[in-house]
This record gives C-alpha cells, structure tokens and sequence, in this order.
C-alpha cells in the first residue's frame, strides 16, 4: 500500500521527530488515493457498458430491422434493460467522481478548476442526452415506431463517445497541462480550447474506446459462453454470443497497434513515466526490455532481458536514445514497481486477448465455423474479467505513472489533498458500499440472467410492428 | 448583466431545475417510505416507479451540471464550500448513490425480503439526500464557509439553525412537489383512489412547507441576519411570488385542477431558490467572497457561455421529447414483467 505513495512524502515522514500532524496528513493523502482509485475502479468498468453496450443493443435492433428476425429483437430487448441498470448505478458511481473533485482534491479544483473545467461541461450536456435518449430508448420499445425507436438509440452512443472524450481531456491535460500560464504562481491567460485539445486526449481517447468494447464484448461473450459450456446453443444463444464475441476479436488485435501509439506518445511527453513502465534507470541509446522481475536499488531482479527492444519499440529505433528514471529527480519520481507492474499486467492481458482473437478469427477465416475446442469457449469464459484487469491495470498505469504530480510538474497531489479530517473513515463507507453495490449488481444480472431468452409466440415483425403503432 | 452575472444565472437556473425536477424524485422517495404494507402501499410504490422510472436520471444531471459550472466558473468557492461542507457532503454523495442504485435495482430483487430493503434504502436515503444539501445550503447561505481548504467548523457549518431549517424545508418542499406531481400523474390513469391519496399529501405537504417556511424567516433573523436583511430586502418580490404560488397551488389541488397545480408548484419551489441568490448578493460566500471576486477569469466564462448555448441547443429540445412521451404516459411497460 505504502508503494502507492509519492515518494516525496514517503521520504519526508521518515525523520525521527515527526510530528503527529505529519502523520495523520500523510495517512490522509494515501486515504484520498486509495478513494479515488477505489471510486475510479468501480465507475470505469461501468463506463464501459455505458460507451460501448448501446452499440451492441443497436446493432442487435439493425439486424432485426434488416432481417425481421425475432432473435435479435428478443435479444436486443433484453440487453437494454441490462444496459439501463448499468447505466443507473454508472450514473451514481460517476456522480461520486464530480464529488469527490472537491471533497478529496479542493486545491486542485479551486485552483485549476478555471482551466480544466470547461471539458467537463461539455460532458455534462453529453451525459444529459445519454440520460434522456436511453430513457427514451429503453421506455420505448413498445410504443415508438421501429425506425423511430432505432434513431432514438443513436444519440446514446454519440453522447457516451464524447462524454468519454470531454472527461479524457481533462486527465490528458492534467498529464499534459496546458491553456493557460502561471504568473506569480497564479493562474493566469486561461485558453479552454488548448486546455481540451492537449496532445495528450487522442491517443487515450483512441485507446480508452477500444478498451470499452472490448470489456463489454468480452463480457457479454463470455456470459453466453458460459450458456454454451452447458449445452445451450440454440440459435438465440449463439447470436448472443458471436456478435460481441466477433466485435471484440475484431478490435482486440487493432488495440495493440494503439498501445502503440499512446506508448511513444508517453515516451516524448512524459519520459519518467515511461523510464517507470520499464523500470529503466539510466537513460541509454539501444535500451534492453525486462520482462516481468522486480526493480529494486535501480535495476531490474530477475527479469528476462531482451537487448535493444525497448529502444526499438519507444522509438522505432534499435539504438534510439530513451531517457531513465534519471532525468528527474527522485521525489520527483513515481513508485516504480506499482506502475511497472500494471504496465506488465495490462501489456500481457491484452496480447493474451489478441491472441484468443486471432484463433477465432482464422478458424472463421479457414473454415466458416466457430471453434470447437473446449479450451478455447473456457477462454472467451475468462476474457471478460481479463479484459477488465487489463482496464484497471492501464489505468493504475497512467495515473500511478504521473505521481507525484496531479497536475504533470506543475501541482503534487499532496499539495492538492483535502484538509478536512476523517478521510480514512470516509473510505471505509466508500469500500462497505461498493462492495454491496457491486454484489447486488452481480445478483440483478444473474437474476435478470435466468430468465430464459425465447421468441415470445406473438413476436411482430418489423414491418408489422411498424403498421401497427403507426 | 455582467458576463459573471450571466454565468451565475447559468448555475441558478441549474439548481432550480435540479430542485424542480430532481427535488420531485427525492420526494418520491419519501412517499414510498411512508407508503405502508399492504396493497393500497403496493399500489402507490407502483405509481411511483411508473412516474419516476423514466425521468429520474436525466433530472439527476442538473446536480452534475450545477457542480460542474461552479467549479469552472467559481473554482475557489467551490473548493472551500466541499472541503468545509466535506461531511454533508459525503453523506449527500452516498445518499446519492444508494437511493439511484436502489431505484435501479428495485424491478430486478422480485418481492421478498431484498425488496423490502432496496425499498427501504430508497425511500431513506431519499429523506437524508435532501436534507444534508439543504444544510449545505444553509450553512453557505448564513456565512460559515470561508475561502480557504477545509477552513470552516467541519460539524457547526452544517449543523446549526439555519441549516437544519433549510434542510428540513428542502425535505418538505420535495415531499409537496412529488405529491403534486403524483396527483397529476395519476390523474390520467384514472385511479381516483391513488388520486385522492395523493392530493391529500400534497395538500398536507404544502401545509407543512408553507408553516415551516414562514418559521424558519424567524430562525434566519436571529442566525443570519444579512441573510434576513436580503429576503426583506432586494429578495421580498420572490418571497412573496413563493408564498402566493404556493397558496395559489394548495387552492389548484383542493378543486384537482392538477395539471396547473404542477406548475404552481413548480414556481413556488423555485422562487425560493432565486430569492436566496438574490438575497446573498453580491456575495458568493457571505462575508468572505464576492461573486465577483469568485468568478473565473473571461476565457473561461465566455467558453462556458458559448459551450451551454451551443449544448442547451440540442439539450432543450431533447429533453421537450422525453417530458412529452413521459407526460403522455407513452414510456410505460406495455408486457407485464418485460420492461424495467
């Protein structure tokens, strides 16, 4: 837990002397961290299904528009109301987040709040048409023409993209700060545009969208895997489970040419933050890459190392020059283990999910049918809950990555803390509630779950549906 | 207007709605806790759900709105107001998160002891949500929130008489407005018995909120007095546009002309959001920070205002959409166990 510090703070309570008061601040800092992380891990898997799962419910819907097939009304109908729940408790998790900007962070939002702000406007009316379309989409089903009820579906995908592109804004510029300048510590010229348009948004926007329809792709696969383990794979089931299983296999193997990408943009913005990927001390031309091991006293134990690589991959040059942990100074340096460790995590979740979609993809390819190994339906079982350790892994990447700062070399998150009392006790509520919260969610879906999926005797088709309510 | 003029009138108008709205959809909560065992209690949860179902989370956004606005467009105050009021706070947050969760859930539990709870949890966590901001409200309002982190007394900025009235006043305000509007909503069904039910308890809550607000002007003058001083003041218009919507709305509910007792309501409960803005100016945090002194810098006020007008262009007509098909009673479950 200790790890998850800053290291300056870290250092700074280890003289003998410390007064009580340092003490009870610093337990508050890691009490704010351990809230925030606990508040963020609960919400973005939520977000996820909030990005990614109406895509999947319309294009359920568009194949019973084209079709007239009943499958994918049945399904699509369940799937929205399983996506109205999510959405519900994302909608109370994520309203925890908006809290938690002043209850934990009141000097960074008072201070910078002016910059970073006008983003989160901006989701607001973005999460406002999500509220109301989905409201709109999912009371509807019955009483909106089919047409009219599928476009009703649209404005929630679009609104949940740009939420999620407005609130990346602001963590891409508080990892690239800019829009405004610091005059006499102050604040000052204030430029919103730049501030939302930072260098940083696209590469995380990219990634953080494939990231959510991979989650929610593999997720929902792996339910109707599980189904299909057990011997059920009628038609209905077997739509339930190619659709999001194909969508997900399709994007899993893109999402590594994105790593990518957002990797050599760390590497040129933040290269501390890469040197901690990597556990890198000291810059060097032709880096090595360590594979797993632990860094201890400024180099890596026990990894496998594989000369040139890590050169080549954040620069696209075997001898290319990467910068260390050296380039800063060392409380200037983020805990090394925790984000080298995640990086590790994340990188190997998701090539082992590339992977899984690589099979799928070739035997479809080869032979037009699905795989038939056990193993591999095992596999898709287990893809769900590794693509959403491969989320928190990313995320604990960048977010640990940037300490001590919280705003990238301009304001440390201890500078930024509350400095109201019982933050600890506030994260003892926060932990008994979403343990709770995420347990009742599991015990919904798995009721909601047992109610079988079948074509209900009197299913209309489209065009008779249509001449109906119109 | 001033271009921060502008902006505040944004964050206003943000929370009234939220009140308006979203203030209905706490009461509602408060009427299912009060609503008893029972089918004429199974009957009225139902008429609720069926009221509140499709509406509640878009009514929600106006808080994300308003938080938002203010820490763009007041940063500073933003930061002392939630880092003194951090435990009312809190405890709002977690009201929030359990009464939306319990709501979701509720269709999913079926009818054993699990609804029992999710119920309970709804209809208590819909009581303490309300009352905690309005004593957040009363203790910005009567001036114990300091610039500065977590400057302010964490319990007295909060617990003291202006808050507790304002917070119990919050409580019997969503009460009367969720009444008013189950009355209406019911209406249309044609349920005279649920009708009837409910327009005693919006007649009875109107009561409650019209006695209380008039008492609590007395604890205001003796705990705020520059609070007192602007209600009789620059804000009596609005204290006098509250209390006469809000007899003209009881009279609308006594002779069940429903449909514009609903908008009666409504202006009643907002004049008294805009007469405590209007009471407070010029200042943000009464004694410590002016509105002026809050605000943001121009770009970020002039972005703010391009963005809302830019996003209240598509907003408004899609929320129209939703309140129509809503009030019109077309966003129902038409397969019996189907639909949320």
């Amino acid at each position: 837990m200790f790890e998850l510090l800053p290291s300056g703070v870290a250092s700074m309570a280890l003289p003998l002397g410390r007064s009580v008061r340092a003490i009870v601040e610093q337990t508050d800092l890691v009490a704010a961290r351990q809230t925030q992380a606990l508040s963020f891990a609960f919400h973005i898997v939520l977000v996820c299904f909030g990005v990614a799962f109406p895509a999947l419910v319309l294009v359920m819907e568009g194949l019973w528009l084209r079709t007239g097939d009943p499958v994918y009304r049945v399904i699509a109908r369940r799937w929205s109301r399983v996506m109205l729940v999510l959405f519900a408790v994302g909608v109370v998790s994520g309203t925890i987040l908006s809290f938690e900007f002043g209850l934990l962070w009141p000097r960074f939002t008072a201070r910078f709040g002016e910059v970073f702000g006008f983003a989160f406007a901006l989701e607001g009316f973005a999460f406002f048409l999500e509220a109301i379309f989905i409201a709109i989409y999912v009371y509807g089903w019955d009483r909106l023409r089919p047409r009219t009820h599928f476009l009703a579906g649209l404005p929630v995908v679009g609104a949940g993209l740009a939420g999620s592109l407005f609130v990346l804004s602001v963590n891409g510029w508080m990892n690239n700060p800019t829009g405004f300048d610091l005059v006499d510590g102050k604040v000052a010229n204030v430029r919103p545009l730049e501030a939302l348009f930072n260098v940083q948004l696209w590469h995380t926007f990219v990634h953080m969208t494939l990231a959510a329809y991979m989650v929610v792709g593999f997720v929902t696969a792996g339910v109707y895997a599980l189904a299909w383990l057990r011997s059920r794979r009628d038609r209905i089931h077997r739509v339930a489970l190619v659709v999001p299983l194909t969508i997900a296999c399709l994007v899993a193997p893109v999402q590594i040419v994105v790593g990518d990408w957002a990797g050599r943009q760390v590497a040129s913005s933040q290269p501390v933050k890469l040197a901690a990927f990597e556990g890198l001390q000291r810059t060097q031309t032709g880096a090595p890459l360590n594979l797993l091991g632990w860094y201890r006293d400024g180099r890596i134990v026990g990894g496998i190392e594989i000369p040139h690589l890590l050169s080549l991959l954040a620069t696209h040059d075997p001898n290319g020059r990467v910068p260390g942990l050296d380039t800063a100074a060392p409380e200037d340096r983020p805990p090394v283990n925790v984000v080298r460790i995640s990086f590790q995590l994340m990188v190997g979740l998701g090539t082992g999910l590339a992977a899984l979609s690589g099979i799928y993809l070739w035997v479809w390819w080869r032979r037009r049918r699905l795989p038939r190994s056990v193993w591999f339906w095992r596999a898709v079982v287990v893809s769900g809950p590794a693509a959403i350790m491969a989320l928190w892994a990313g995320w604990t990447t960048t977010e640990v990555g940037r300490q001590p700062w919280i705003v990238y070399r301009v304001m440390r998150t201890s500078e930024a803390v509350t400095a109201a009392e019982g933050v600890p006790i506030g994260l003892i509520v926060l932990l008994v509630t979403y343990l709770a919260l995420g347990a009742v969610t599991l015990w919904v879906m798995r009721r909601m779950s047992r109610t079988p999926l079948q074509i209900p005797p009197d299913a209309p088709p489209p065009a008779a549906a249509s001449a109906e309510s119109g | 207007m001033s271009l921060v003029d502008a902006v505040l009138a944004l964050v206003i108008a943000g929370l009234t709605a939220y009140v308006v709205l979203a203030g209905a959809d706490f009461g509602a909560g408060f009427w299912e806790l009060m609503s008893g065992p029972g089918p004429k209690g199974a009957q009225m949860r139902a008429a609720i759900h069926r009221s509140v179902g499709p509406v509640w989370e878009a009514n929600h956004v106006w808080l994300i709105f308003v938080l938002v606005l203010l820490w763009t467009a007041f940063p500073v105050a933003f930061g002392a107001i939630m880092s003194t009021l951090a435990i009312p706070m809190f405890l709002a947050a977690m009201g929030i998160i359990l009464r939306g969760s319990a709501f979701a859930f509720q269709p999913h539990v079926g009818t054993g002891r699990l609804a029992g709870l999710m119920s309970a949890v709804f209809g208590i966590s819909s009581v303490l949500t309300p009352f905690v901001m309005g004593a957040a409200i009363g203790g910005i309002a009567s001036g114990r929130v300091p610039v500065g982190n977590a400057a302010g007394d964490p319990w007295r900025s909060w617990l003291n008489p202006t808050s507790l009235f304002v917070g119990a006043l919050a409580v019997a305000l969503c009460a009367y407005l969720a009444a008013v509007y189950l009355a209406a909503d019911t209406a249309r069904g044609g349920d005279r018995d649920l009708v009837e039910a409910f327009r005693r308890r919006a007649l009875a809550a109107g009561a409650v909120a019209g006695v209380l607000a008039v008492g609590g002007l007395a604890v205001v003058r003796s705990d705020a007095e520059h609070l007192w001083v602007g209600l009789t003041g620059a804000a009596l218009p609005m204290v006098i546009l509250s209390g006469v919507a809000g007899a003209a709305t009881l009279a609308l509910v006594w002779r069940r002309r429903f449909g514009i007792a609903r908008i009666g309501a409504a202006v009643a409960v907002s004049a008294i959001v805009i007469g405590w803005a209007v009471a407070q100016r010029p200042d943000l945090l009464p004694g410590e920070l002016t509105i002026a002194d809050a605000a943001a810098g121009r770009p970020t006020l002039v972005a703010l205002l391009i963005g809302t007008g830019t996003g209240a262009a598509v907003l408004i007509p899609s929320l129209v959409w939703l309140f129509r098909l809503a009030l019109r009673g077309e966003l129902v479950k038409s397969e019996p166990g189907e639909m949320p």
